[in-house]
């Protein structure tokens, strides 16, 4: 039996769609209840971040509850910067108690890129140490060999980033990552497809899922900032060009015919298993972009 | 060695304003190497604190100075006695080690630091001192071609780079090397990949039980019976 409608879908065949909310700073979350609503029925799961870039906001377990309260399939994402092995596990007993069975395990951005530079870094363990203390507490166990009450079970992903343009240790990670119990990958942006061709040659012969990361941009300015300032960002020239090139004021609709483009190309050439759609704070616009794109829920028939 | 760097002079005026007669002490080894605190920072920052006084016109210290081979080793400190007997304070420009033995050693007297003790380190150039080694208390340098990611990497993770990494630097800035890709580097050109592969577990903190000591298990004849 799978353990998650997202693994269902997973291992549909399907070419998936999720997405992330990246969760309030502060305590009004009407705004992301709005966003839930809006998302829940149109894509195969929603992230929720952590603490995106290191910025301190509401919880991305508080996320997952609130996409689990309105109907919708929540990927907990989960990084090693801020818990010590003792919390890790103390929220993932929580997350499963509740409902939420999908986690993405990532290492997190430093603090240094955050907006509490001053705080202490934990990374207690990292992304591939995430991966193996789940399945060892899957097994009835927890990280010290104790026995646990009742054991999680969950379908766990991670991220790798096909761009870098130093692939070889990426790789090596990936591998990691995939003897680690990886079932699924959302990846960091791609623009190039033929780089996401060229992992998707070496991932093709492991047993997991890719879904490829697609970050919609607004403006040439805001790619160069994320280029600068942003980790694991990397847009190409042409792309900020072409972004630059669009006329005032439709720089947002530009970015979305890029995402749209990507997207297509991907689900064409039946390139990986799905697209995971980053809107970095814009997720209102993405129900737009599942429709140029013709993917999606709805699309799915 | 240990790296550190002298405190501001203003932090170093407020530190020792409340005593009169202050007792500058500084330590011949790291410091003198590191330039944070050997004779000769003593002497300069002896004559800074002069200067800023007259200029301040309202403090009257007097200051000794003084330099002894190695602050954090009891053996060096009793010659001290008669120099800390006339003072008011020390200021130690020895490491965060050297200010606590000398306050262990000498308990009725304030001791003040006069640096802020960084890290473990070598000297890259002159003048550049880089971390090298965090004192993790479980080595793995031999898996990672000598070159610690707990240290070097941002984060300190074992199983490889984090999507930070651009262009072999890290996401925190262009100028640091990203630790795990000198490592793949290394171990490629040692043909030694493999160890690059194999997955290490979380890392043991009860190696660090803070405060740490260790007892030496050499035979170590202390000859007492011969004077």
């Amino acid at each position: 039996m799978a353990k998650s409608l997202f693994e269902e879908r997973l291992n549909s065949g399907k070419f998936l769609v999720t997405t992330e909310i990246g969760p309030p700073k502060g305590t009004d979350i009407s705004e992301m209840v709005h966003h839930i609503e809006l998302l829940k029925d149109k894509v195969d799961a929603i992230n929720v971040t952590d603490h995106q870039s290191s910025v301190m906001r509401f919880p991305s377990l508080g996320g997952c509850l609130l996409v689990r309260e309105h109907g919708g399939e929540p990927v907990f994402q989960m990084t090693t910067r801020d818990r010590n092995r003792l919390a890790l596990q103390a929220d993932l007993l929580l997350a499963y108690s509740r409902g939420i069975r999908n986690v993405l395990c990532l290492t997190g951005d430093s603090v240094d890129v955050g907006d509490h530079k001053e705080a202490k870094p934990v990374f207690d363990l990292d992304s591939v140490q995430l991966l193996r203390m789940i399945r060892i507490m899957e097994s009835g166990k927890d990280l010290a060999g104790n026995d646990l009450k009742g054991a999680p079970e969950f379908c766990i992903g991670a991220s790798v980033h096909p761009a870098t343009d130093s692939i070889e240790p990426q790789l090596i990670k990936f591998d990691k990552k995939v003897e680690a119990g990886a079932q699924f990958f959302q990846t960091q942006g791609v623009y190039d497809l033929d780089c996401l061709r060229r992992f998707m040659q070496y991932a093709s012969q492991f047993n997991v899922k890719i879904l490829a990361g697609i970050i919609v941009l607004a403006s040439a300015r805001m790619a160069q900032y994320m280029n600068d300032n942003v980790p694991g960002i990397v847009v190409p020239q042409a792309v900020i060009d072409e972004l630059a090139g669009a006329e005032k004021g439709k720089g947002l609709q530009k970015g979305i015919e890029i995402a749209v483009r990507l997207m297509k190309m991907i689900k064409d050439e039946n390139l990986c298993h799905g697209v995971h759609i980053m809107a970095v704070g814009r997720e209102g616009i993405v129900p737009e972009i599942l429709e140029a794109a013709g993917v999606g829920i709805g699309a799915h028939v | 060695m240990i790296v550190a760097e002298q405190k501001p002079l203003e932090e170093i005026r407020r530190l020792i304003a409340p005593y009169e007669k202050v007792l500058i002490l500084g330590c011949g080894t790291c410091m003198t190497v590191c330039g944070a605190g050997g004779e000769r920072e003593v002497s300069l920052l002896h004559s800074a604190l002069r200067v800023a006084q007259t200029r301040g016109g309202d403090e009257a210290h007097n200051f000794l100075e003084y330099t002894v081979k190695r602050q954090c080793d009891f053996e060096f400190l009793d010659m001290l006695e008669d120099r800390v007997g006339e003072v008011d304070a020390i200021l130690s420009l020895g490491c965060g080690i050297g200010v606590q033995v000398i306050a262990e050693r000498f308990p009725d007297i304030p001791v003040l630091p006069g640096v802020n003790t960084s890290f473990m380190g070598a000297s890259k150039e002159w003048g550049v001192w880089d971390e090298r080694c965090a004192a993790c208390g479980d080595c793995m340098l031999a898996e990672t071609g000598g070159i610690c990611p707990i240290t070097r990497c941002v984060k300190g993770i074992l199983n490889g780079p984090c999507a930070g990494s651009k262009s072999g630097k890290c996401e925190v800035s262009s100028d640091i090397d990203c630790a795990w890709v000198l490592i793949y580097e290394r171990l490629e050109r040692l043909g030694q990949l493999e160890k690059m592969r194999r997955y290490y577990p979380p890392r043991n903190f009860r190696t660090i039980p803070r405060p740490r000591r260790i007892v030496s298990k050499a035979d170590i004849d202390l000859g007492g019976n011969d004077g």
